[in-house]
């Protein structure tokens, strides 16, 4: 018998909210969350647009020791663990720590923690050499960031496996397959997934503008990320997280849990193509998808909303409408597809766990995002985009993929546990 | 119905003492170090000079031109490792094997440091504008796999994880997993390097490099003098394959199975509550349905400090009782390759049980009586046995357990 594994709590650090509530009423109101950067003087920069979060590590009760020790990207991430563990009403007190595991994702790890630090050592980058007296202890732990999964094992006590996995833009949907397979195969019977990026610093900035994959729709901040729009020109990069406690289907049933949804498949696939570029024809991630379908045992047309990868580059969402076509058949042109990216911006590695959530609370409520910004049809992508509103409708069965440099392409199917195979 | 098994068709290793497979194993045997000072760049403003390079090997001999701008060296190592170990187990564009039926799962501690470094420093120096097209993915701790995936036309399951030294371990779990959840083949391995300015002064802050100055006693595992480790670069790539699939494609050769693999997480410190290392090597012998005695070698981590090494000791002592079992790191001779380090154990260990011997433990001397460990010391050691232990450790509390079986 296949264990099945449920999400049973849920934490979400995402622009323009500061926690999972908050999250949901940006998107179900279709609220844009990105703004100028302000984080640092970005007038050099071809894209100056971020989303950026308002975190007060204090207020989020870290202690000044944690503040210090913990990058930016491992705060989001131990605050949303604290976050679904209370969610999720599990006593971690009570588990086996050895059948505790952790799975986090992220794509650039201790990227802004690195950049201060090169500051400092290298002189505001006049030094090419460095001496080894100025730097802060924790550069091993920004070079090698292992610390971000054992910072969140410390968290729940977790003493069985334990992994970052770094698959840049699709970690946040791998991470938790990858706990997913934990439960699954009997490694772990609780897994805290997710994923945490905080990219917004101007080596990231400096990264996409070179190849000018983010926008440079500066005068227009807040409509600035367009998926499928004709007008599209680039991503708007955004920094975030999630966390979920994941559990297995009959231990979560025994206790009484509340189950958003049970995750019933999971699948990866490469491109082999281009480590940025995407071929027009989708062939890949729809592989993905028809794999992860197989998994979940659920035929296409059982899918009530495609929670989309969506970025609002030019050749992303061109990609992504192929491969629904391709994947899906007929019922690509029948179920809504969306992208919240539109309000929240791509977070790298942390946006698939964050569209994990949205993909669960759709489920919980039976409400589908929009996707903002859309007011100009683009003749390649042809599909039911929910253009500016959210649309309430039943949601049962979600099918959310990312896409991402290295040519990584994943698809996720999460439904209602009472929704049975074919 | 059973799970199908994994087995490692072929081998690819790029180790500071020796480029290739074969030339590493020789390297082992023969105690040939690859410890020295290092020359990438001037290091007399640094407490630490020595390390495990690699010398005498030039990407651009191996790899197309255009790959040479966009690719860190540690990308190098990885796609020439992949090359090496593809071309061992006879898989080439005509094996036959279906794109969606090969993967690519490797790990890495520190992605590309060294050309991230020098984006970085033209940044800053320089302006935005100069910051290269390929920083973007260059730097990050999934190129190797994504560069790999590309070279090689392997469209199957793929990831990159990491969890420092025992990044690599997990790397090949993670591949056995994927070749039992139904894909063929998984090209799976690490490689680490990070001898910019920048990555050597950050691994120097990590507290653990030895300060030594002398080559021969630098990096001594569980040596009473013990005083760190010497940090190395490079690693090892294995093709992880369904032994069906090998057998029906008549693979030239099976090095071992893939008997069994387990990860553990160390307790918080003040818990009371023992390490994981013990754990994971005992979880992993359960999983290849093995005992202790019929271990014939255990390569162990070794971190090189007293403290570490003391309690992988007691892991062993309790495993297999004192003296128990014929103990071996070989990562003596190049220095701790971080996310390398276990799969390039791995292959050594594969070597061990073809050839049904042990390679000693360099440099190391004296090992303290209450470690009760028999480690192998001066000359190779003759074993008879059909099964061995790998063990890696990761700062901050990763353990990481492989079992290879010969097949």
């Amino acid at each position: 018998m296949t264990r099945r594994v449920v999400i049973t709590g849920i934490g979400v650090r995402a622009p323009g909210s500061s926690g999972t509530k908050e999250f949901w009423d940006v998107l179900t109101t279709g609220r844009t969350a990105t703004r100028r950067i302000t984080f640092f003087d970005a007038s050099p920069f071809r894209s100056r647009i971020a989303g950026e979060i308002d975190f007060d590590a204090a207020a989020e009760g870290f202690t000044p020791r944690e503040t210090r020790r913990m990058d930016r990207a491992t705060q989001f991430a131990v605050a949303c663990t604290r976050d679904a563990l209370a969610d999720s009403g599990l006593d971690f007190g009570t588990l086996d720590p050895h059948r505790v595991g952790v799975a986090l994702g992220s794509a650039v790890a201790a990227a802004t923690s690195l950049e201060n630090e090169y500051l400092v050592m290298s002189d505001a980058g006049r030094e090419w050499l460095v001496d080894p007296a100025h730097l802060s202890p924790y550069m091993f732990d920004y070079l090698s960031p292992g610390v971000m999964p054992a910072e969140i094992a410390r968290e729940v006590g977790a003493e069985g496996p334990v992994t970052l996995v770094s698959d840049g833009c699709t970690s946040g949907l791998d991470a938790v397959g990858y706990g997913v397979q934990l439960i699954r195969e009997g490694s772990a019977d609780t897994v805290l997934a997710g994923a945490a990026d905080t990219p917004v610093s101007p080596i990231v900035v400096a990264c996409f503008d070179a190849i000018k994959a983010t926008t440079p729709r500066n005068d227009e901040p807040e409509t600035a990320s367009r998926p499928f729009d004709g007008t599209r020109n680039g991503f708007v990069l955004a920094e975030g997280a999630a966390m979920f406690v994941l559990e297995e289907l009959e231990a979560a049933r025994a206790r009484g849990a509340y189950i958003y949804a049970e995750i019933g498949g999971y699948a990866t696939r490469s491109n082999a193509y281009h480590m940025t570029g995407l071929k027009k024809d989708g062939r890949e991630m729809a592989e993905a998808i028809r794999a992860a379908l197989d998994e979940a045992r659920l035929d296409r047309t059982t899918i009530d909303y495609v929670n989309a990868h969506g970025s609002g580059t030019k050749q992303n969402d061109r990609h992504e409408t192929a491969a629904f076509k391709r994947s899906l058949g007929e019922h690509a042109r029948a179920v809504p597809v969306s992208s919240i990216k539109s309000m929240v911006g791509h977070s790298l590695g942390a946006i698939g766990s964050i569209e994990i959530a949205a993909s669960a609370l759709a489920i919980r409520h039976n409400v589908v995002p929009p996707t903002a910004n859309l007011r100009v049809p683009d003749p390649e992508c042809d599909l039911d985009y929910v253009p500016l509103t959210a649309r309430e409708q039943r949601v049962d069965t979600v099918l959310t993929v990312g896409s991402g440099f290295g040519g990584f392409q994943s698809a996720m199917v999460l439904h209602d546990p009472e929704v049975t195979s074919v | 119905m059973s799970s199908p098994r994994a087995v490692i068709t072929g081998l690819g290793v790029l180790a500071p003492n020796g480029l290739g497979a074969e030339e590493y194993w020789k390297a082992l045997l023969a105690g040939e170090s690859g410890i020295a000072e290092l020359s990438r760049f001037d290091t007399s403003g640094y407490p630490a000079r020595l390390a495990g390079e690699i010398r005498d090997f030039d990407g651009a001999e191996h790899l197309p031109s255009r790959l040479m701008p966009q690719t860190d060296i540690s990308t190098r190592y990885a796609l020439v490792a992949a090359d090496w170990a593809l071309a061992d187990a006879g898989i080439d564009a005509g094996a036959g094997i279906d794109d969606y039926d090969m993967g690519v799962i490797t790990s890495t501690s520190q992605g590309g440091f060294d050309f991230t470094h020098r984006e970085f420093h033209k940044l800053w120096s320089q302006g935005p504008e100069y910051v290269s097209v390929y920083e973007s993915f260059a730097w990050f701790y999934a190129v190797n796999t994504g560069q790999i995936s590309i070279r090689n036309g392997m469209r199957g399951p793929s990831a990159a994880l990491v969890g420092e030294q025992a990044g690599g371990l997990d790397a090949i779990g993670h591949a056995r997993r994927t070749v039992r959840r139904g894909t063929r083949v998984v090209l799976s391995g690490g490689v680490d390097s990070a001898f910019d300015p920048w990555g050597w002064s950050a691994q120097l802050a990590g507290g653990r490099v030895s300060t030594a100055d002398d080559p021969e006693r630098a990096y001594l595992p569980f040596d009473g003098a013990a005083c760190g480790h010497v940090p190395g670069e490079g690693g090892a790539m294995l093709v992880v394959e369904d032994a069906e699939s090998a057998r029906e494609r008549g693979a030239p050769r099976m090095y071992g199975e893939i008997a069994g693999y387990a990860a553990t997480f160390d307790p918080a410190p003040g818990t009371g509550r023992p390490p994981g290392l013990r754990r994971a090597a005992e979880l992993a012998l359960a999983d290849a349905q093995l005992t202790p005695s019929s271990i014939g070698a255990v390569f162990a981590d070794a971190a090189g400090l007293p403290a570490f090494d003391a309690a992988e000791a007691q892991a062993l002592r309790e495993i297999f009782g004192p003296y128990g079992v014929p103990v071996t790191a070989p990562k003596a001779l190049t220095g701790r390759m971080y996310a390398g380090g276990g799969p390039a154990d791995i292959a050594a260990a594969l070597f061990a049980l073809r050839d049904r011997v042990v390679p000693a433990t360099a440099h190391t001397t004296s090992v303290p009586d209450s470690y009760g460990l028999d480690l192998v010391l001066g000359e190779p050691r003759p074993v008879r046995a059909d099964a061995v232990l790998v063990l890696a450790r990761g700062r901050h509390g990763f353990n990481a357990a492989v079992v290879l079986t010969t097949v």
